[in-house]
Formats: structure tokens, C-alpha cells, sequence
């Protein structure tokens, strides 16, 4: 344990008292993290408006849907979506969802009102860039939005935006000049965001744990921040310049990712020498730690909340925090599998396929140990779990589908179809999602002092998880067929058959996307007329948990750090408020686990 | 603007306004009174250069539509007599007034080509991109930046409403569909009256003031030729054009 | 609650596995002679990743029923081996699972990748671009004209840039916009873009490769069925992907013959 004299006075910054210090511009750690969950709630429904309109134009390829033209008058003239214009759609739908959902609202959202709590920290090292963070993220979605307001649109290129249909400037297509530059702009300013945003969760959690709060005391959640934040470090330190060499190419007649000789519309491109492979080399070597740092905070959630319900700890505390290690660690070395036919040497794509299926071992061992940790336990049944045990579930059913992508061999038959739309969006997207909503059902009292809707939060999860089956598990039945993805309509003889599924996808979609205005709701409503929470309503463990008033005052403990004295999961276990004692209680107790 | 002398502004604007709805009145009537018309033929004198035909197969519909007729390329096309069509006439000097034209003229997509192979246009004028094809097309016009054109590239969609534009400078811009590579064709965008010939190579400008000009025929294989000609009021102009087969 | 959970849990997996067994949608039949490894890795992974999925989500069913039952006076029970089982199980079951798929397959997407084209295999050049494939076939005298990327020009049909007035090789080269080749000869496929990233897809001959622009690759296959295929692009490139497409004939060598004799006399 290290030395903790450092920290031994807190509550040096006295809390604002002016608005917009107090709500705008706030240095506060939790005022952060509502800020960036907010950002990510506007995102999601974005985001989950265009995958509407994308559906609809799947399934029904010249449907008019009234008032599109509002939103393009180019785009979607009589209401009708062009080809460029579903592009543009899905484009802006995997941007906003991967980058402005998945890595904020997991992340950074629960990250920044949690970790500090969770280690006994007064705030974040670093205020100031705390506060930076966010709204450099915020300026970074604006500049995304924006891109539907220039003359033609956003980019058309795909979430990848793989190089050189990125690169050579309108002629390409509609947004592939303006809209290119500032989706690359938006990217690289978010990139500073998270780059801050992660120097601040790393320098929190090695030095501003509170006394008593050793690394293997801290939570799964904290850990699975921690972990992500480095992954963060290093993953978007790479996306950034290659964002910058994507716009000098198009502002300052650079070729870092255009080839000699190319011809376009029948014109001679005026670049030369450069790597079209670079940008894939340079994106999966950000895309695919992206995927973990979607998740892993997902599934730090994930096991947090189901300990609290499960009044148990984990069958192994260390083996998880281990596991989610190695994840991150081999995230570096699997990211060739996104590039089995994209012309890399054939023998460098056995080279990433092993660890690719390597990396299910951890994988693995993670669901295992939930598993395992379930027998035996006093599972409790709320939103919150519920949402936990989904995410379980999805994420085993995308991960299976790895096994098939990790191959270089079954990649020739899956590579783009949409069988690779159902894993990653199941693993990744769905299971990410489940965390988010876990995490918000079970700290929502915390956050805001009162209750959600327990009716609400059931209903909404039962037609969210079967929903999600109903639109994802399809895919991967589309992809064997054959089934390319990014096609705004399906003119082949041999998908034509295929089109009665995208219906049946479309529908669910539209159901399942209307079942989250009842999460909304009861968001808002339980935000002003929920029932009163009080400060420990889960009867859970952790440092969150032990704040002297819920919500957490401006210093979290009222001016007295926390001193820790047990492993983060005491549940089962005879203690004098019940069956769990807490991080702080200077109780003596049998601990369970292995770390006793 | 000058704002230290309101009254005087006020008086120039005014001025200025009185003059605009005059020649708005005013103009039109006097010119169309005094026009002639200059007309002739274009032919090609010697073997009309072989035009390959187009392989559709890519997309069933376009081989459908075309299964009555070999579609082949149109960048020469020669008439009875050697008469060259898709020529575009106007008036490269002498032109004295600004012209006006009020007529929408269409830019159809049919068969997955273009009809008319070369839109002849005046500087401003707006036209009309359609479709009856039942596939989805893209417009793909190619402008020389620095003529101040910008060049766009929108879908058509079966059924999808025409697409209206215009261009601010004249120049022969080629158009392209990507997704159906060989449809080609042209926006023949120049400056006061013009004509394109017909498939036996004879046009008419009409709505020409008196005057002495330089009239001058562009083929898009060929180039341009150029003759001068003396309109009288009301009166008609002859020039007659001959390219040489290559 | 719990209950209606762990069989809807239950249901979702099993449903979701019947159209895989009944093979609803899956591969279409192969027509090349390199596919079968293929469709057997994708079997044997399909089975082991199945079991895994069934098994994984019967498990969590399971126990979510069973212990989310209020049972008074009992005390929290460890699964039996404790987490070092389930890591040595996860080491042994899975790690084995893994490395055989993983050795299995090296060895079939070698067995497709890393083995060099016959010599008397039939060279054809693809040329894909916004948004449709253009194919070239060397004529009688075996080879391939130079490409002058100047010279393309669709509004021509000259799709490759090529000189036919200068270059020797290039004036008995075919350009053709649907592409045929004899059934059981080996193609020697050979791939250029003209301007961006593209793919060439054929699921049926179990074909899947990326163009990259600078950068030409080759691949080759035989066709060992008669019949008209899509060739598909995957990598998206713009407004067109969708409909980036040609067809694919394998004919007879007679009709093949007769075929591109057709083709050249319409150069």
C-alpha cells in the first residue's frame, strides 16, 4: 500500500456557486460525468433515428418518408433516400454511436462520476482538463453535426473511413470533400477529449486512492475504467495523426493515402505515392482497442452490479481484473483480422488469426466466471440485473461469432456481409448498450437521489433484449447468405430473396428503437418525481455507496476521505448491517474471496 | 455605400431601379422586333469514324431496355447525307445585349443514355435533369474549377423528382453516370443564342439582333469552327460547316 | 420473473439455432475446386461455436432459475472447482478449440493463399472502378498490353487506357463487361483498380479479395460448375457500391471459344 500523506487534507476548492461554474463549466468530477452522459443520451437517439430512417429505406428501397426533405432537400429529394444519402446516413449512425455513445457514455459518462468516488478521491488530478475534455468532446460532435448542414452533406465513406475514397476529395462522391474534412476534424478534436479524459483516470486511479485502497481493493468497475483508459492512451494517440494526414491530403495536396495514376470520373488524380494500406493499418490499429474500450468498461458495470444483486463476490475478483488485462493487451496484436482480404500479405493474416482466437480464452474465462459466480448466489431480480444478465447473453452470442471471424478462411466467405454487422453489434454495441442501461438503472439513485420506475424499467427491458435478438440474430444469417454489407439496396439476383428478412429486421427495429422513449421517460420523470432514494439502496459495498448525502456533496465525503479496510465485494457474509459490510466499515470480518 | 450622403444613395438606387423594370419592359420588346435568325447545316466529309457499341451487361435492366436497338457510343453522329448531329451553333462575337430565355429545356436519362447526347444552354439558363429509367442514375458533370462552375454528382432514383441547375460560365462540361460508365454526354453551355443540329445536321439560331457576328460550330470529337456572318433586322444568315473526318 | 427470463433465454438460443441446423440460408453450393476446405472449417466452426453458444446461454438459463430462488438460511456456495477450474477449463476447452480452428484453417486459407498459380493457368485482368468491373483477356498473342492511366476514357470505352495505335501487344486485347471463362480451367486472376479500393466477391466460387489502388494482386481459382454468377464489390466506394456488379459465365471450352472470338470482333 502506498504512502497516502499526500492526501491527508482535502476539500481545497470551495464548490461554485454561480451557474454557470456550477453547471456549464464545472471542474466538479460528477458534473462531468452527467454532462458527458447527457452528450451521449442526445447522441444515442441521433444515432438511433438515422438506423430508423436506414431501416426503412432497407426494407422498402423507394419508400417515401414524409418530411425527409426537411432534413436534405438533395438527399432525400420527394422524400425519397438517394443511394449517397443512406450512405451519408449509416456513415454519421456508426460515427455518433461508436465514438459518441459507446466510448462516452460507458467511459467517460460513468468513468468520471464513479472512479473518483469508487477510490476515495475528492475529484480528479486534473480539473481543468476534466472539464476540457468534455467539451472538447461536445465542440467534436458539433463539428460532426455540422457536416449535415454543408452543401453536400456528410461523408459518405463508412464509420472506416478507409482511404482512398476518403481522401481524393469530392470527386469520390457527395461529402467526400467538406464532409470528409470535418468528420477527420471532429474525429482528432475528440481524440484530444478522450486523450485527457484518459491521462486523468490513469493519474487518478495510481494516485489518488484513498487510504486503505490498495489496486486488488478497487472495484471491477474501476479497474475496467482503469484498463480502458490506458487502452485509450495509446489507441487514440494513433487514430489522432492519421486523422491530420487524412486532412492534409485534402487540404494541403498531400498523398499519405493515395496512390499514383489514379483516375476518377475520367480525370487523372493530381496525387502521387502513397500507401493506400496505411489508413487500414493506421485505423484498426485505434479500431480494434476500440471495440474493448466499448466494452470493457461494460463489462466492469456489469459485474458490479451483478455482485450487489448476486450478494456475492465473484468466484475470483483477480482472475476478472486478469482477464480484462489481457483483453487489452492482445487488442493490439488482433487488428489484422479487419484486414484479411484487404491485399496485406496472405501470411500475415495467419499471423493475426491466432491471437484473434486467442483472445476468446480471456474472453472466455470472463463469462465463466460470471457464470460460475451466479451458482450458488442469492440472485436478486431488478432492471438492474436484468440488464446485466442480458448483457451476458449478448455478449456470448456475439462472441461466438468470433471463432468464424478470427479465420482467415471463413473470412473469404463472411468478410463485409452482414454477418460481421451482427457480431460487432452484438458484442460490442448491444452488450456495451446493456451495460450502459445496467449502470444506469442501478446508480441513477446516486446520480440524482431518487428511484427509476422499477414497471417502466422491466418493460423497457424486455422488449429491448428480445428486440435485440430480433434484429441482430438475423444478420448472421443474411451474412452466410452472402449478404454485402453498406448496400443502400439490394439490385443482386441472389439477395433478392433475402429482402422479406430485412423487413422483419426493419419492424424490429422500429420496436425496439420506440421501447427506448419508454427508458426516456422514465428518466425524466424519475429524475423529478421519482421516489426519494436513499443513500444505499442496492445494500451494496462500495466507496459510491458511503457518500454522507445522495447525491455526493461537492468534495464527495464531506471533507473526510474515506479510510478502506476490506476487498470491494463483502456480500454474504454475516455483518452488523446485514449480509455485506462495507469498504469503509471498520468492521471485522471473515472476507470472502480469494484475497483474504 | 456611402453613408455620409443618405439622399444621394437613395436618389442612385432609385435611379437604378427605374432602369432595371425599363429594361425590363422595355428591352425584350424592342430586340424581338428587329431578330433574324442565322441557319445552315454541319456536315462530315469523308468516313464517319466506326462508334463501338456498349456492353450493358452489368445492368439487367439497361439490357432490357435496349434489347430492341444495338445502344452504341454518340460522340459521332452522322445523318442522310453526311449530316452531323449533336453539333452546338452560337454566337462567339458580336453580341452586343444579354439574351434571355425563359424555356426549361430536359436532360433526359432513358435507356441508360442520355437524350439529347449534348445540351446546348445559355449562361444562367436553368434545365432540367430526368429520368425514366426504372434504375438509379447519378449525374456526374466534370467543370473546369476555375471557370467558376462547381461541379456536383447527385443520384436520380426511379421516380425521384428532376433535378434543376444551372451554370454560371460558358463551357463544353462533359456529364457522366458512374454507375453506368459509358453513359456520356454533354452540357454545351455558352454565351446569347444557339442551336444544336438535328440528325441530318441542320440548325436554326433564332432570336438574333441585326448585326455582324462570328458564328461557331462545336463537335465534341472535332472541335470548333468558326464563320463570320451579317444578320439584317428580321432578316436570315446562312453558314454552312464541313469537318473533316479523321 | 427470473423464470420467464431463463426461458426466454433458452428459447432465443434455440430458436436462433434452428435455421443454422436446418440450413435456412448458408453458403451457396460451391463451384470451385478449392472451396471444400472451406465449407468444412466453416462447419466444423459452425458446430463448435454452436455448442458453445447453446451451452453458454442453457448455463446462464440454469442458473439464473435456479438461484434466483429466495432459499432462507442458506449459505452463498462456490461452483464446484472454484474459478482456477473454470480458468483451466477455459485453458483446455477452449484453448484446444481455438488452436485446432485456428491450425485447420491456416492450413485451408493456405492451401487457397499461398499456393502459386499453375503455369498454364488462363491470365485475365480485372479492372474494377466506380462503379463496374471491366475485364481484359490478352488475345492470340498471349499478353497483356501496358496500361496508360492518361488515356482512360470511359466517354470512349477505352475503360484500361490503353494505345492500341502504339502498342503492339495491346491491339488483339479484348475488353469485355461480363466475364466468361471455361469450366475446369484454372484462372489467373489478375487485379487492378482504377481509383479506389474495391472488392471482388463471388460467394459461389468462394472468391473474396480487395483491389488496393497502386498495388495489383492476383489470385486464382477453378470453376468446376456451368452457370452465371454475380460478381459483387464489398468494399464500399461510393454512391454506386451497391450496384457495382458484372456477371460471371462459366461455359464450356467450345462455347467459351466461341464466346471471346464474339468479344474480339466487337473490339
Amino acid at each position: 500500500m502506498h504512502d497516502m500523506s499526500a492526501h491527508a487534507h482535502v476539500a481545497h476548492h470551495a464548490p461554485p456557486t454561480s451557474f454557470i461554474r456550477k453547471h456549464i463549466f464545472s471542474i466538479d468530477h460528477k458534473v462531468i460525468g452527467k454532462q458527458y452522459y447527457g452528450l451521449a443520451l442526445v447522441a444515442v437517439f441521433v444515432g438511433m433515428v438515422l438506423s430508423w430512417l436506414m431501416r426503412l429505406h432497407l426494407g422498402w428501397a423507394n419508400l417515401a418518408i414524409p418530411g425527409l426533405h426537411w432534413l436534405s432537400s438533395t438527399g432525400a429529394p420527394g422524400d425519397v433516400m438517394t443511394p449517397e444519402y443512406y450512405l451519408q446516413l449509416m456513415t454519421m449512425h456508426g460515427t455518433i454511436m461508436v465514438f459518441f455513445v459507446l466510448t462516452t457514455a460507458p467511459f467517460a459518462a460513468f468513468g468520471n462520476y464513479f472512479l473518483p468516488i469508487q477510490v476515495g478521491a475528492e475529484d480528479m488530478p486534473f480539473p481543468h482538463f476534466n472539464m476540457m475534455s468534455f467539451w472538447v468532446t461536445f465542440v467534436a460532435f458539433l463539428v460532426l453535426i455540422a457536416s449535415f448542414f454543408v452543401s453536400d452533406g456528410p461523408t459518405l465513406g463508412g464509420w472506416t473511413q478507409y482511404a482512398p475514397l476518403s481522401a481524393v476529395g469530392a470527386v469520390a462522391g457527395p461529402g467526400q470533400g467538406m464532409g470528409v474534412v470535418l468528420w477527420a476534424a471532429s474525429i482528432a478534436i475528440f481524440c484530444v477529449g478522450q486523450l485527457l479524459g484518459s491521462l486523468n483516470f490513469i493519474t487518478t486511479t495510481l494516485n489518488m486512492r484513498t487510504k486503505g485502497m490498495s489496486l486488488w481493493r478497487m472495484p471491477l468497475t474501476t479497474w475496467g475504467w482503469f484498463i480502458t483508459s490506458v487502452m485509450g492512451l495509446t489507441a487514440f494517440a494513433v487514430l489522432m495523426p492519421a486523422c491530420i494526414l487524412l486532412i492534409l491530403d485534402h487540404v494541403a495536396g498531400t498523398s499519405f493515402f493515395v496512390a499514383s495514376n489514379l483516375v476518377l470520373n475520367d480525370q487523372l488524380q493530381p496525387h502521387a505515392g502513397g500507401s493506400t494500406l496505411l489508413w487500414q493499418h493506421l485505423f484498426w490499429f485505434f479500431g480494434h482497442p476500440e471495440v474493448y474500450i466499448a466494452i470493457v468498461p461494460g463489462m466492469g458495470i456489469v459485474s458490479h452490479v451483478l455482485v450487489a444483486n448476486m450478494r456475492r463476490p465473484m468466484l475470483s475478483h483477480r482472475v476478472l481484473v486478469y482477464s480484462m488485462g489481457a483483453l487489452a493487451v492482445l487488442s493490439y496484436m488482433v487488428y489484422g483480422h479487419h484486414m484479411f482480404v484487404s491485399g496485406m500479405n496472405p501470411v500475415s493474416s495467419i499471423a493475426f488469426s491466432f491471437p484473434t482466437l486467442i483472445i476468446t480464452i480471456p474472453s472466455t474465462i470472463i463469462v465463466l466466471i460470471w457464470i460460475g459466480s451466479l451458482y450458488g448466489s442469492r440472485l436478486r431480480i431488478n432492471t438492474a440485473s436484468l440488464f446485466a444478465l442480458g448483457m451476458i447473453s449478448m455478449f456470448i452470442s456475439g462472441g461466438v461469432s468470433g471463432f468464424f471471424l478470427a479465420q482467415p478462411s471463413l473470412d473469404i466467405m463472411l468478410h463485409a456481409t452482414y454477418f460481421v454487422v451482427g457480431h460487432f453489434h452484438l458484442v460490442m454495441a448491444v452488450a456495451a448498450i446493456f451495460g450502459i442501461f445496467s449502470g444506469t438503472y442501478f446508480w441513477f439513485p446516486k446520480m440524482f437521489g431518487r428511484m427509476m420506475n422499477e414497471t417502466l424499467g422491466k418493460i423497457h427491458f424486455w422488449l429491448t433484449f428480445v428486440g435485440a435478438y430480433c434484429i441482430f440474430m438475423p444478420f448472421h444469417y443474411l451474412g452466410l447468405a452472402g449478404n454485402v454489407r453498406r448496400y443502400q439496396a439490394f439490385v443482386d439476383d441472389y439477395l433478392q430473396p433475402l429482402i422479406p428478412v430485412h423487413r422483419f429486421i426493419t419492424v424490429a427495429a422500429l420496436v425496439t428503437g420506440a421501447a427506448q422513449l419508454i427508458f426516456l421517460y422514465n428518466l425524466i420523470h424519475s429524475r423529478f418525481g421519482g421516489e426519494k432514494a436513499p443513500d444505499n439502496p442496492w445494500q451494496a459495498t462500495s466507496l459510491e455507496w458511503a457518500t454522507p448525502t445522495t447525491p455526493p456533496p461537492y468534495d464527495n465525503f464531506g471533507g473526510h476521505l474515506p479510510t478502506v479496510y476490506h476487498d470491494p465485494y463483502q456480500y454474504g457474509i454475516e455483518g452488523s448491517t446485514g449480509d455485506y459490510v462495507m469498504q469503509n466499515s471498520p468492521e471485522k470480518v471473515q472476507s470472502v474471496g480469494e484475497e483474504a | 455605400m456611402n453613408a455620409h450622403h443618405p439622399q444621394k444613395f437613395a436618389a442612385a438606387m432609385l435611379v437604378a431601379i427605374l432602369i432595371c423594370i425599363g429594361a425590363v419592359l422595355v428591352g425584350p420588346k424592342v430586340n424581338a422586333a428587329a431578330d433574324g435568325t442565322i441557319t445552315g447545316s454541319v456536315k462530315l466529309n469523308g468516313t464517319a469514324p466506326h462508334m463501338k457499341g456498349i456492353d450493358m451487361s452489368k445492368d439487367p435492366y439497361c439490357v432490357k431496355a435496349n434489347a430492341n436497338n444495338a445502344p452504341k457510343l454518340e460522340n459521332v453522329v452522322v445523318g442522310s447525307g453526311g449530316g452531323l448531329e449533336n453539333v452546338v451553333l452560337y454566337i462567339s462575337e458580336g453580341l452586343t445585349s444579354p439574351t434571355e430565355s425563359t424555356a426549361v429545356q430536359v436532360f433526359n436519362q432513358k435507356n441508360c443514355m442520355y437524350s439529347p447526347h449534348v445540351l446546348a444552354m445559355d449562361v444562367g439558363e436553368t434545365f432540367k435533369v430526368e429520368t425514366s429509367d426504372n434504375t438509379a442514375h447519378n449525374i456526374h458533370p466534370n467543370p473546369n474549377p476555375m471557370t467558376g462552375n462547381i461541379p456536383w454528382n447527385q443520384s436520380q432514383p426511379p421516380g425521384a423528382p428532376p433535378v434543376e441547375k444551372s451554370w454560371k460560365a460558358p463551357e463544353f462540361i462533359e456529364v457522366k453516370c458512374n454507375i453506368h460508365p459509358w453513359m456520356h454526354g454533354w452540357f454545351a453551355v455558352v454565351k446569347g443564342p444557339y442551336a444544336t443540329t438535328d440528325a441530318d445536321g441542320n440548325y436554326t439560331i433564332k432570336d438574333v439582333p441585326a448585326g455582324n457576328y462570328t458564328v461557331t460550330a462545336w463537335q465534341e470529337v472535332y472541335g470548333k469552327q468558326t464563320q463570320k456572318v451579317t444578320v439584317a433586322a428580321g432578316g436570315s444568315a446562312k453558314a454552312d460547316f464541313t469537318f473533316q473526318a479523321k | 420473473m427470473a423464470k420467464i427470463f431463463a426461458v426466454t433465454i433458452i428459447v432465443i438460443a434455440i430458436l436462433s439455432a434452428i435455421p443454422i441446423v436446418r440450413h435456412t440460408w448458408w453458403l451457396p453450393p460451391d463451384v470451385s475446386t478449392h472451396g471444400q476446405p472451406i465449407d468444412e472449417q466453416m462447419s466444423e466452426t459452425m458446430a463448435e461455436a454452436g455448442l458453445s453458444f447453446l451451452a453458454a446461454q442453457i448455463l446462464l438459463a440454469i442458473f439464473i432459475w435456479k438461484y434466483s430462488k429466495p432459499r432462507p438460511g442458506e449459505k452463498i456456495k462456490n461452483f464446484p472447482g472454484g474459478a482456477m477450474g473454470l480458468v483451466i477449463a477455459a485453458f483446455l476447452l477452449v484453448g484446444t478449440e481455438v488452436l485446432a480452428l485456428g491450425a485447420f484453417g491456416a492450413k485451408a486459407w493456405a492451401s487457397i493463399y499461398l499456393t502459386p498459380p499453375s503455369p498454364d493457368a488462363m491470365p485475365i485482368q480485372v479492372q474494377a472502378g466506380q462503379f463496374a468491373f471491366y475485364f481484359r483477356y490478352p488475345g492470340p498473342d498471349g499478353k497483356f498490353g501496358p496500361l496508360h492511366p492518361d488515356l482512360i476514357s470511359e466517354a470512349n470505352e477505352n475503360f484500361f487506357g490503353l494505345d492500341t495505335t502504339h502498342d503492339a501487344a495491346s491491339k488483339d486485347d479484348i475488353v469485355t463487361a461480363e466475364m466468361a471463362i471455361p469450366v475446369n480451367r484454372e484462372i489467373h486472376l489478375l487485379m487492378h483498380s482504377k481509383d479506389l479500393g474495391h472488392s471482388f466477391y463471388v460467394p459461389e466460387l468462394r472468391v473474396h479479395q480487395d483491389f488496393v489502388p497502386g498495388l495489383d494482386l492476383s489470385i486464382h481459382f477453378t470453376a468446376n460448375k456451368i452457370g452465371k454468377y454475380e460478381i459483387v464489390c464489398t468494399q464500399l466506394c461510393g454512391l454506386g457500391h451497391y450496384n457495382m456488379k458484372a456477371y460471371l459465365e462459366v461455359m464450356s471450352q467450345e462455347d467459351f471459344d466461341s464466346w471471346l472470338k464474339r468479344q474480339a470482333a466487337l473490339q
